[in-house]
């Protein structure tokens, strides 16, 4: 017997990727934030969170894609991490999807670096591929940097 | 048993908070062995502690505190005096005990330690002071006690079960005393404490008495049922003198007594407990009776009667977890005030604004109080000194007392945690290291106790701490010759360093290893552990020490570090917050006056700020932004020079095209200097906002020729005269590009515009951080930044503002790292204060040294000094044989020192002739002025400015040179500005005259001026 597992969704440069639902605290829209000067690239800023102070991580940098068109605002998906809430900046919000554990692959060897790093895996869905984000690694900058 | 569990625990806490007086009470003892109120208070410390342990099963504890409990009353009585020996011995109960009790907390019982030697020496101190008789009266006494409490241990229980958190000490028990006391009924165990004291109540510390009181609270009521008449009918006497003695604190709180009566009547009955409990923890707040070291005699007590309020409220525990969690809860409070505030100054609402106004206040006033929860005395740290100085002076063979004072003085709990093992070891450092031996110190002439002085005090929102000791102080030379032979610091260093700042060499990471040095000199084992961990909750040590008389050393820490008063600066579009802590001054330098108060050394930019260079760091630039402070390049003070150039630009363009036949140009399109759109420019804006410049003056009449020169084209190619077309067009070059030039110059000073440099300090180096804005102050709370953020020494953390933004709190000291600041600094900083540490004979100067060749070095005094500029060695120009070149809008001729001077090898010499072979990309110059006329003095290098007295001696006199004198351990030649101005210029007529006249007057009179100063 399968186990469903759920997962929260959205795109980055039109990859299609999700965090475990139990993992996001929440998902605000654009924040204003402050720039960190001296910060590894990643790191667009830090945001107010209701008296919280919390780092903004933008996905496409840590993956390694083009930047983010000019006028075009993140989502902020705030996710829990060992160290503290860390939200992830994505370009687009998806559904909630619950998926079945049989639809789960290991990434192909043939991913690339950063992506392999950070790729958990991808659940093979009807008309796409989801791929899911390991959070801690996500926000992991010293390692990876 | 959970409860059980809490009995322990509290077992625990009471005790080793009363261990810590001990010690204290002991050394007291010590120095005064008639204080037989200290001896009291010991004697019922160790009694409780005895008495608790009994019937919790500690027989181990209990055995040791036993035999020390006989010897203490054998003390008390006056059968045996009060010795060092006996004092030692009972310290070393003490530790036992808190070994004991350590081992108890651990969870592992009573620990498998062997104290049979501290029992023995015990028992034979005891007995070798008075007849074995004697002692066995109060021994059988006090095991009937005993039994008496180990049978009442199950009514114990609920009534200490019942006030778990709440601190039962003081008064109302006095009162229920008081009131059954005279009935013989209960409370004889509080009466037999008197009657052991023999009656002597005046001499008891009732403060004491009470404390007792409250910690034997569940004693007390239960002996009442258990022991026999006889005790009791001994007791009633003594009882009823206690009555007599503490009649007004009994006195305004019969209510107290009330409920705390049946408690003990009831044993098993927890509803009475409680109130007791509460009622218990009544008039003085637990701090205060801990923290007073009993010296506070009962008469004072007695005299001043609490109010009868403070019945209610009192002491009590609270979990520190939870004091955190609300100092949490009003940071947030704090944001959401500066945000509300923020908003109501906006918003025209009377009724808003009004209740701001409220909300600010409580908001303050909360903090301030949720601050003082956290509060403690620094005495809690400083009360265990007395021990570590007597067990170490002992050991040494030394005789030291310890002064202290204020140490009601208050700090933050977390950072009274970090400054504890620092203090300690400064304190174990003056004593081993400080403080001499008495001889060495009646050899001195010193008295033969060493005197150790503990200072704390609040100034300027920060706590200071000062140790004071009259011993050997350190030995500058000493500790020098050690820094030199470790290699951190070079012989030359070392010379010209004094006193103070060797002295601080102490804190030098790797000098702590020096394991002679500190015998010899001082102290120094790991101080550097010391100020590191000083620095880290941003505080700061200083040490002054003058060999043969002593050593003080003063810390600074804040009061506290969750909310920090902050200066808010902007730079580059983003707010920082720098910590007021390591604020000394802001300074604001007009855009005009910019260019000139901010100088270069060797391309690092400097303010003179009172005489003394201050570096300066540029915000935007250390945290590698593009762009300066200043919005170079863009609108400054509303005018574009952007625009000006390009539109320029564009002129000389349609000249070329003109030229070449492509397009038309005419007289009446050339239109004058004041028409064109720089000349209005010029005439316009740009005379109101920058007349006064020099640049500007030459821009304008630059433009004007250049203009004139346009025309002189559009005639001559009108006329067909090609080559002369062609002549002119060059010379609008030129002039095209000396006005580009200057525009550039001219943005430069104006794109300054006001310069606001924070004057900061870091490791006691201060610099000037340039911003572009400064905001305000500001209350922050401190929020620490992710793990992300690690490798950044740049950002202490972040904080919230009042629009509820985030903003970055600036590390000082991380960024003067970065910036170089500190680390170059360290050198000056020595240097500087070696300066200070010389004998203040002569007069003092800043002169500024500089190589000419690769042997020699001179100086001149800083205040002739107009500029120090570095140039690209392709600007230098040929005017005759002169070597010049375009300067401030001016020609500045150059003189070459090296050459003049006749000292070959120096760069400075190529510096005249450009393209020698083996010269450098750019020369040094020095620029001096005559009135109007700047003249470069070329140099190889310029090493540094110093402060100091000189004294000159005339050597064989060489024209160019006044004398030479020995500055910072070398010989330095002074240079005689005029007289080489002179034998270079004289020559050209132009130069002559200019720098001749009034001028010149002037000038040799500075000269003359130096050279007596000198």
């Amino acid at each position: 017997m399968s186990t469903d597992r759920q997962f929260c969704t959205f795109f980055v440069d039109g990859m299609y990727c999700g965090v475990e639902v139990l993992k996001v605290q929440e998902v605000i829209r654009y924040q204003d934030m402050t720039r960190v000067p001296l910060a590894p690239a990643v790191v667009r800023g830090l945001i107010n969170l209701r008296g919280q102070i919390v780092t903004a991580i933008d996905l496409r940098e840590r993956l390694g894609l083009k930047p983010r068109p000019e006028g075009v605002l993140p989502m902020n998906v705030v996710v829990r991490t060992a160290d503290g809430a860390t939200s992830l900046l994505v370009d687009e919000i998806g559904d909630v999807v619950t998926v079945s554990e049989e639809a789960f692959e290991r990434p192909p060897e043939t991913i690339s670096g950063v992506t392999r790093e950070l790729i958990e895996g991808v659940f093979k869905l009807k008309d796409r591929l989801l791929m899911i984000v390991d959070t801690e690694r996500a926000i992991g900058v010293a390692a990876a940097a | 048993m959970a409860e059980l569990d809490d009995l322990v625990k509290e077992f625990l806490v009471e005790s080793n908070e009363n261990l810590d007086r001990l010690d204290q009470d002991f050394v007291a003892l010590e120095q005064d062995a008639s204080a037989t109120d200290r001896l009291a208070s010991i004697f019922r410390t160790i009694h409780t502690i005895k008495g608790t342990c009994g019937f919790l099963g500690f027989s181990k504890l209990e055995s040791v505190t036993h035999i020390g409990e006989n010897l203490l009353s054998r003390l008390r009585d006056g059968e045996i005096g009060v010795s060092s020996e006996i004092v030692t011995a009972l310290l070393q109960m003490v530790d036992a005990v808190r070994e004991i009790l350590g081992s108890i907390e651990n969870g592992q019982g009573e620990g498998d330690g062997d104290y049979s030697a501290i029992i023995e020496t015990l028992t034979a101190l005891k007995d070798g002071g008075g007849a074995g008789e004697a002692d066995s009266e109060p021994e059988g006494e006090i095991d009937g006690v005993e039994d008496a409490l180990i049978s009442g241990g199950e009514a114990d229980e609920a009534a200490a079960g019942a006030s778990d958190e709440i601190d039962l000490s003081s008064l109302p028990f006095d009162g229920e005393l008081t009131a059954d006391g005279v009935e013989l009924t209960e409370g004889d165990e509080t009466a037999e404490v008197v009657s052991e004291d023999d009656g002597d109540v005046s001499g008891v510390s009732l403060e004491a008495l009470i404390e007792e009181a409250g910690l034997d609270s569940g004693e007390a009521s239960d002996d009442a049922g258990h022991d026999d008449g006889a005790a009791v009918a001994e007791a009633a006497p003594a009882a009823q003198a206690s009555v007599a003695a503490a009649p007004a604190p009994t006195a305004p709180t019969p209510t107290a007594s009330a409920p705390a009566a049946p408690a003990p009547k009831a044993a098993p009955a927890p509803a009475s407990g409680s109130p007791a409990g509460k009622a218990g923890s009544a008039p003085k707040p637990r701090a205060e009776a801990s923290g007073s070291d009993g010296a506070a005699g009962g008469g004072e007590t007695g005299s001043t009667p609490p109010p009868p309020s403070s019945t209610a409220s009192g002491g009590i525990r609270v979990d520190v977890g939870l004091l955190d969690k609300l100092m949490n809860l009003v940071g947030e409070l704090v944001l959401a005030r500066n945000q509300i505030l923020q908003y109501s100054a906006t918003a025209e609402n009377a009724i808003l604004s009004g209740s701001t106004q409220r909300l600010n206040l409580i908001t303050t006033e909360l903090q301030e109080g949720v601050m003082k929860t956290r509060m403690q005395p620094i005495g809690n740290v400083w009360s265990k000194f007395p021990r570590i100085v007597r067990d170490l002076s002992q050991m040494c063979g030394k005789k030291v007392r310890v002064e202290m004072q204020g140490r009601d003085t208050e700090l933050d709990k977390t950072i009274i945690e970090a400054i504890k093992d620092p203090l300690t070891h400064i304190i174990r450092n003056s004593v081993d290291h400080g403080i001499e031996s008495p001889e060495k110190r009646v050899a001195a002439g010193k008295p033969e106790e060493g005197l150790l002085y503990l200072r704390a005090f609040h100034e300027g929102g920060q706590v200071n701490i000062e140790i004071i000791d009259d011993g050997a102080g350190i030995n500058a030379e000493r500790v020098k010759q050690r820094a030199v032979e470790r290699g951190m610091i070079s012989a030359d260093q070392a010379a010209r360093m004094g006193e103070r700042e060797a002295a601080n060499l102490i804190f030098a990471p790797g000098f702590s290893t020096a394991e002679k040095v500190t015998n010899v000199s001082g102290r120094g084992v790991g101080m550097d552990v010391v100020k590191t961990n000083i620095e880290k909750i941003g505080g700061t040590v200083d040490l002054q020490s003058r060999f043969g008389q002593g050593t003080t050393l003063r810390i600074k820490i804040p009061l506290t570090l969750a909310i920090i008063p902050a200066l808010v600066v902007s730079s580059g579009g983003d707010r920082f917050a720098i910590p007021q802590v390591s604020l000394l001054e802001l300074v604001r330098v007009e855009g005009r006056e910019a260019s000139q108060r901010i100088e270069q050394v060797h391309g690092t930019p400097v303010y003179r700020l009172r005489g003394r260079l201050l570096p300066l760091v540029y915000l935007s630039k250390e945290l590698g932004r593009n762009g300066s402070s200043s919005s170079r390049g863009g609108t400054v003070a509303g005018i574009d020079f952007a625009v000006a150039r390009e539109k320029h630009l564009n002129w000389k363009r349609t000249l070329r095209e003109f030229l070449d036949g492509k397009a038309e140009l005419t007289l009446e399109k050339a239109a004058t200097h004041r028409d064109c759109a720089l000349g209005k420019w010029i005439y316009g804006e740009g005379q109101a906002e920058f007349g006064g410049l020099a640049e500007f003056r030459s821009l304008e009449s630059l433009h004007m020729q250049m203009h004139n020169a346009v025309r002189d084209a559009i005639v001559a190619k009108n006329d067909k005269r090609g080559d002369d077309a062609e002549e002119c067009l060059r010379s609008v070059s030129t002039m095209s590009e000396q006005i580009i030039a200057l525009l550039d110059r001219m943005e430069q000073v104006a794109g300054a515009g006001e310069v606001n440099i924070v004057v900061l300090q870091a490791d006691g180096r201060q610099f000037g951080l340039v911003v572009d804005q400064i905001n305000d102050t500001e209350e922050i709370v401190v929020k620490p930044l992710g793990k992300i953020f690690k490798g950044l020494a740049t950002f202490a953390g972040a904080t919230i503002m009042g629009d509820g933004r985030v903003a970055l709190i600036l590390d000082v000291m991380g960024l003067a790292q970065r910036a170089g600041v500190v680390r170059e600094g360290r050198e000056r900083n020595l240097h500087e204060s070696g300066q200070k540490g010389e004998s203040s004979g002569g007069t003092r100067q800043t002169l500024l040294l500089f190589r000419v060749s690769d042997t020699h070095r001179m100086a001149i005094p800083l205040s002739m000094v107009a500029r120090l500029e570095e140039f690209p060695r392709d600007l230098v120009e040929q005017s005759g044989e002169q070597p010049v070149m375009q300067y401030r809008g001016g020609i500045m001729p150059l003189v070459p020192l090296g050459r003049v001077l006749g000292y070959s090898g120096g760069t400075a010499d190529a510096g005249a002739a450009p393209g020698a072979e083996g010269a450098g990309e750019s020369i040094q110059v020095i620029v001096v002025t005559r009135g109007e006329q700047s003249i470069g003095l070329v140099v190889d290098r310029i090493v540094d400015i110093v402060e100091q007295s000189v004294s000159v001696k005339r050597t064989g006199l060489r024209s160019g040179v006044i004398g030479s004198a020995v500055i910072e351990g070398k010989v330095t030649e002074l240079l005689d500005v005029e007289g080489v101005i002179r034998s270079v210029l004289q020559d050209d007529e132009s130069w002559a005259g200019e720098a001749g006249g009034a001028d010149v007057g002037a000038g040799a009179g500075a000269g003359a001026g130096v050279a007596q100063g000198v």
